[in-house]
């Protein structure tokens, strides 16, 4: 429990200010430096999952050419390679490196509410890390059952990792529940109690908003994974029969009596749907933002971003059995689950069109955030309506388990999300550094990435609807298969190449602007929100000066009316516009009306 | 501004390889045609809404990039608009659901005058069962299964009827409607053929089921699609659509569960006898010879051997121009007249007494043991053989010859055939062996388990 | 699942209710009139730490939910359920959670009069009889284990342990929480939120022990 402060925190808080290099980067409680080890470590484990699938995409595109790849090591990296990119980078980078850096600063705090569980939540995520990594060492190596981890299989003999792996998976599962509840905890009371002077909900910049709605969910989602995981473990270490059934180990009786492996998935997909959303929601959030800075336009219907935002939330735990439609669950649920799905697309379409309609009579400047923001709407639109195939229990039936899943959740899920975390990061570099990157290097980054994923994973659904299953090692001769499905293979892997290896130009140009990037100036987008207000940038720890801003507008006051700049920051009083006719008098306020 | 063409480049080039793609929906051959139609009125309308929304993005960006005389303009919200916009998603939303649920409905009830046909998966094979003439399938408990009850058949007279398929190999009848019920010995697994487009997973410790209406004759390739371990990938089974009469007459030559229970114990003595003729080659004690690429028999299990024996007498072995050994291996084959003599035959083989193989003199135990990894699965940490997964005994094989059958596998010399299924099943996984040197290694590695055994 | 579903229906709906309260009438376009101060945005009673302590009491109905929505749904799906006789320790220990929470309570009232002595008691009872109730269910597993009802042996008795295992760990953490309060308490310093936390967050753990164990009772 965390101890208590007065009311007053929103006004001030105190700082502990460390003085050693050790307490200022290392254990550090300022949560844009947490936000920063978030950042790396996710950085790090997603270059192993990135390494991974060019090892799946190899053994795919050129079966039988590495000795390397068998197919329990395949099994692994496919595993790892899911789980690594969905939990421990995706979630933690959005949540994570974004809702750290991001969450005090835009709505005008100091720091987070509980900066030493903020820490102790960084050093459980990259315990979890640790872990998680360890398993690829121990004998077996590490689990070989597939990110979602069903039992019976993923505890019985004929799958890789049965032993330590799985263990080792499980474990860290537990540590990373642990360590995101308390930083989740951390953003929520940090967005309900540490907003600043003015700044009510309705002004909070939608970035806030996806974060703080993601973590809601989070932890209430998570939860559900815990459980699962701990009854898993049960089963496998004491012998329990809560998922596992009267059946055989390779011809042995097994022993267990009575488990229901559709138990497990209920309660995985309990998690594993709101999952995806937690994984989506910052993006929106963020695109959001990034899309209205460069249009310098104010987002379209802001508040029903908020309410879609809402409802996409409430909506998510309602779907989760679209999942098992093909599983063996009483069919019957296949009517409520198909009909929940769908609804769900009506809010996330709105957001889509609103979007869309923030960029319409707007003055685009086409940057690199831009360009990728671009890049998301294009690839989200694909991979939200193959989710309409999916989630209408009829069109699914086929499709599930094929590379029509594959191809739909990469669209909607890793690239997507991945091209928004991109997005954000150049649109804040300048302000994370104090410089600008490269922008032909970025510009590379951004048209390998994007054209490069397309080739990938596009392509994926027509396997799908020719049949060809997911999770095969390799395809020999299968009868409805044609051999160009092989050939097609090869053209994914080669592209899935360019695309890491466009990821590696990525951080060299993080790394090399560092030193050479030209200085960025505290507001180089001409940016509302007030991460770039601040007194200096990069921003020092406690993050506005002496003084915390005021808040007099909402986020996206851009190309107002009569105003002189085609911005107006938050914290701009009405007072102090200029206004850019002087002839007519219409007051302070710029005499602006909605529409 | 390339954006905004490449935008509309990536649309339209998106349903123009919709339109060319050669990858379509495999040759439908169930009644499930409304599935496909749900399929097509979702591709229409998702393209149609790709195509506007994209379109209208690439014109956006075209119309409003940015100029420094231009400023946006400001524009909250337009409560009319999103109110359209609401309404018009609604009920295309609407539009792609009814029909969904509508053959959803059809897919949750099953026709009463639909025939039963029970799926079993177990790691990594298919088996079936069939109802006899009461038209009914014994109750059975997975508790009771072993390799004598291998579906787990309880008590209940129901099940002595019933037509067991050991092999993964149904048929259909066409036109008649069948209820599919699925049902797992260990893990998960999902029944799919591509062209009857319905599937499910099959769990252990329940019974899911699907049901269909053959309406092509043909053949069908059934795989897994649920990851169901290592072999998952290689675990197939073939499902033949035919005439009726066809299906009747295959039904009355499988054995029912009756005939299972009254078979009768092989003769090793009579065996004794048949395997005279097999000794001027395998050697009088099973021991084999070298020189003459036999390979010793002592040591393998009966269940194996007679399936090579049948293999070899069907021509699934040794009919292959490239296998010369198994070319003048089928003729000796073919001198035993039916099962009895082959069971007879096996039995008297299992009783010789193994002899010990020396380590491999190529090869590196090393890396032979990180591929056999994958192999243990099947054939058991220390290559005892695992009768569940049909895998067969390997410490007692000498290198020359487990090395030839390996390459044999890997180019499909050996276990091509459509009546070997285990032997497709070992073609695909010889694949993970990539070269010469990968099968030596794994092979010194096999040749170190039997020595090491008995440590 | 449904339970779960309600539950979190409930948590969701107090939210979205909060949320579309502040966003309904709101024109967020509209900057802040010239001359008006902007507002203070928390209301002032409610702190961090209740806040906290809000958010994590969610979380853990959402861990305890869900529980027992897997709880009903194996007993619905497994055939092999045979219901547990309840150790009778339990109905002591039920009572000595609700004396703890009691004692909490009127810690709480005590350091909100600045009644120092009471509060020292009161405090003082809360920890000593929770660490009984944990004492006491420990004895409950010793009791059930040694009549043979071990974890494995059916999925009740798995349930069993699984449910009082979270919902005592729980327990644990508070203890850390009392803990602090009493080191702080001996140092002379302000406790009266510390109290207040550990009151609340007792009482509703009583009211998750008093479902779980109806629950146990009744299936």
């Amino acid at each position: 429990m965390a101890e208590s402060r007065g009311p007053a925190v929103a006004e001030e808080m105190e700082l502990v200010h460390p003085k050693t290099f050790l307490g200022k980067y290392i254990w550090s409680q300022d949560a844009k430096v947490i936000a920063i080890q978030y950042g790396l470590t996710a950085t790090a484990i997603g270059l192993v999952a990135l390494a991974l699938s060019i090892l799946i995409r190899l053994q795919l595109g050129f079966p039988g050419s590495f000795s390397l790849i068998d197919p329990s090591s395949y099994l692994q990296y496919v595993t790892m390679h899911g789980m690594i990119m969905v939990v421990y980078l995706l979630t933690a980078f959005l949540l994570g490196a974004f809702g750290n850096y991001l969450i005090p600063l835009m709505i005008g705090a100091r720091d987070m509410a509980f900066p030493f569980l903020n820490m102790l939540s960084y050093w459980f995520y990259l315990a979890s890390v640790l872990i998680l990594v360890a398993s690829f060492f121990v004998p077996g190596g590490p689990t070989g059952g597939g990110w979602t981890l069903y039992p019976p299989q993923v505890i019985s003999p004929g799958t890789p990792g049965v032993g330590g792996g799985i263990l080792l998976m499980l474990v860290s599962l537990i540590v990373f529940i642990a360590g995101f509840t308390m930083g989740g905890l951390n953003y929520v009371v940090t967005v309900l109690q540490a907003r600043t002077r003015g700044m009510t909900l309705m002004r909070l910049p939608l970035t806030v908003w996806g974060i703080f709605m993601a973590t809601v969910m989070a932890l209430l989602a998570f939860p559900a994974l815990l459980v699962a995981v701990l009854m898993l473990l049960c089963d496998m270490l004491l012998g329990t029969s809560f998922f596992m059934p009267e059946m055989l180990n390779l011809g042995e009786q097994a022993g267990h009596e009575g488990g229901s492996p559709l138990l497990y998935q209920h309660l995985f997909w309990f998690f594993g749907h709101p999952e995806v959303y937690i994984v989506a929601l910052p993006a929106f959030g963020i695109v959001s933002d990034v899309l209205a800075c460069h249009a310098r336009k104010n987002i379209f219907g802001y508040r029903m971003m908020v309410w879609a935002l809402i409802l996409i939330g409430v909506l998510s735990f309602v779907v989760w059995a679209h999942h098992m439609f093909v599983s063996g669950m009483n069919p019957y649920f296949g009517f409520l689950f198909a009909t929940t799905t769908l609804i769900i697309a009506v809010p996330t379409a709105i957001k889509v069109y609103n979007w869309v309609l923030t960029l319409w009579r707007g003055n685009i400047r086409l940057t690199v955030p831009m360009l990728f923001a671009i890049g998301f709407l294009f690839t989200f639109v694909n991979g939200g309506l193959s989710g309409l195939f999916l989630g209408n229990v009829t069109v699914d039936v086929p499709l599930s388990d094929t590379y029509f899943v594959v191809g739909h959740f990469h669209m909607v899920m890793a690239v997507a999300p991945v091209l928004v975390i991109y997005a954000g990061l150049y649109h804040w570099y300048p302000k994370v550094s104090g410089r600008m990157f490269h922008q032909g290097m970025a510009k590379w980054h951004f048209w390998l990435t994007f054209l490069g994923t397309y080739v990938v994973y596009f392509p994926m659904h027509f396997m799908g609807f020719a049949g060809v299953p997911r999770r095969y090692y390799a395809y020999g001769e299968t009868a409805f298969i044609p051999d160009s499905v092989i050939t097609l293979n090869m053209v994914i892997t080669l592209a899935a190449i360019v695309v890491a290896a466009a990821q590696l130009l990525f951080l060299f140009n993080m790394a090399w602007s560092l030193r050479h990037g030209k200085p960025a100036g505290a507001n180089p987008w001409g940016a509302t929100t007030l991460e770039w207000q601040t007194p200096h940038t990069p921003p020092r720890h406690g993050n506005f000066g002496d003084e915390l801003p005021v808040v007099y507008r909402w986020a996206y006051d851009y190309s107002v009316p009569g105003a002189a700049e085609d911005f107006l920051p938050q914290n701009q009083p009405p007072e102090a516009v200029r206004s850019a006719d002087d002839a007519a008098a219409k007051g302070p306020d710029g005499g602006r009306e909605a529409p | 501004m390339i954006i905004a063409w490449v935008v509309i480049l990536l649309t339209l080039g998106s349903v123009l390889f919709y339109v060319l793609s050669p990858w379509h929906l495999t040759p439908l051959a169930s009644h499930w045609g409304a599935m496909d139609s749900t399929i097509h009125i979702t591709a229409l309308v998702t393209g149609a809404v790709f195509v506007a929304v994209n379109l209208f993005l690439a014109w956006v960006i075209l119309r409003y990039r940015h100029r420094a005389d231009r400023r946006a303009a400001f524009d909250p919200e337009n409560k009319r608009l999103e109110g359209w916009l609401t309404l018009v998603t609604s009920l295309g939303i609407a539009a792609l659901l009814a029909p969904g649920l509508w053959v959803w409905g059809s897919f949750v009830s099953v026709p009463e005058e639909a025939h039963e046909v029970e799926v079993v998966g177990q790691q990594w094979r298919w088996s079936f069962r069939l109802p006899g003439e009461d038209g009914e399938l014994g109750r059975v408990d997975t508790r009771l299964i072993d390799e004598a009850n291998p579906f787990g058949l309880t008590e209940d007279p129901a099940g002595l009827d019933d037509r067991l398929v050991m092999e993964p190999r149904l048929l259909l009848p066409l036109g008649q409607p069948v209820k599919m019920l699925l049902r797992s010995k260990d893990v998960l697994h999902n029944f799919q053929v591509a062209n009857f487009r319905a599937k499910m997973d099959l769990v252990p410790g329940q019974v899911s089921y699907f049901w269909l209406t053959p309406t092509e004759l043909g053949e069908y390739e059934v795989v897994c699609a649920e990851l169901c371990g290592i072999a998952h990938f290689a675990m197939r089974a073939r499902v033949e659509v035919v005439e009726p009469e066809v299906f009747e007459a295959w039904l009355a030559e499988l054995p029912t569960q009756a005939d299972w229970l009254a078979r009768a114990d092989p003769d090793p003595a009579a065996g004794q006898g048949h395997y005279a003729s097999c000794a001027a080659c395998h050697g009088t004690s099973g021991e084999g010879n070298a020189a003459i690429q036999a390979p010793p028999l002592a040591g393998m299990e009966p269940w194996y051997l007679s399936r090579q024996l049948e293999l070899f007498r069907r021509g699934a072995r040794g009919t292959h121009p490239e296998d010369s050994p198994g070319q003048q291996m089928r003729p000796f084959a073919l001198q035993l007249t039916d099962g009895v003599a082959i069971a007879d035959l096996a039995a008297h083989i299992a009783s010789l007494e193994p002899i010990e193989v020396s380590p491999a003199a190529q090869g590196d135990p090393r890396r032979g043991a990180r591929l056999y990894r994958t192999c243990a699965n099947c054939h058991g940490e220390r290559g005892e053989g695992i009768p569940a997964t049909q895998g067969p005994r390997l410490a007692t094989l000498p290198d020359w010859y487990l090395i030839r059958q390996l390459e044999h596998f890997r180019e499909g010399v050996r276990g091509r055939h459509a009546a070997d299924p285990y032997g497709n099943q070992m073609v695909d996984m010889a694949q993970m062996l990539v070269n010469r040197r990968a099968v030596e290694d794994v092979v010194a590695h096999i040749t170190t388990l039997g020595t090491a055994q008995e440590e | 699942m449904i339970l779960s579903l309600a539950l979190l229906t409930l948590l969701m709906a107090i939210l979205g209710g909060w949320l579309f309260r502040h966003s309904w009438g709101a024109r967020p376009w509209e900057a802040q009139v010239a001359g008006q101060a902007p507002q203070r945005q928390a209301p002032p009673g409610a702190t961090p730490a209740r806040v906290g302590l809000g958010v994590i009491l969610a979380v853990a109905t959402s861990l305890f939910a869900l529980t027992v929505s897997a709880y009903l749904m194996r007993l619905e799906l497994g055939s092999d359920w045979r219901p547990l006789a309840m150790p009778g320790v339990l109905w002591v220990n039920t009572l000595l959670l609700v004396a703890a929470s009691l004692a909490l309570q009127r810690a709480w009232r005590a350091a909100r009069d600045g009644r120092a002595r009471a509060l020292r008691t009161g405090l003082a009872w809360g920890g000593g009889l929770s660490l009984a109730f944990l004492v006491g269910q420990g004895l409950a597993w010793w009791q059930l284990t040694s009549a043979g009802a071990t974890l494995q042996a059916n999925p009740a008795g798995s349930f069993f342990y699984l449910l009082t295992l979270l919902h005592g760990l729980h327990l644990l953490g508070g203890l850390v929480a009392w803990w602090r309060a009493w080191r702080r308490l001996g140092r002379g310093g302000d406790i009266v939120a510390g109290v207040e936390l550990c009151a609340l967050y007792w009482h509703y753990l009583l009211v998750v022990w008093g479902v779980l164990f109806a629950l146990l009772l009744l299936t």
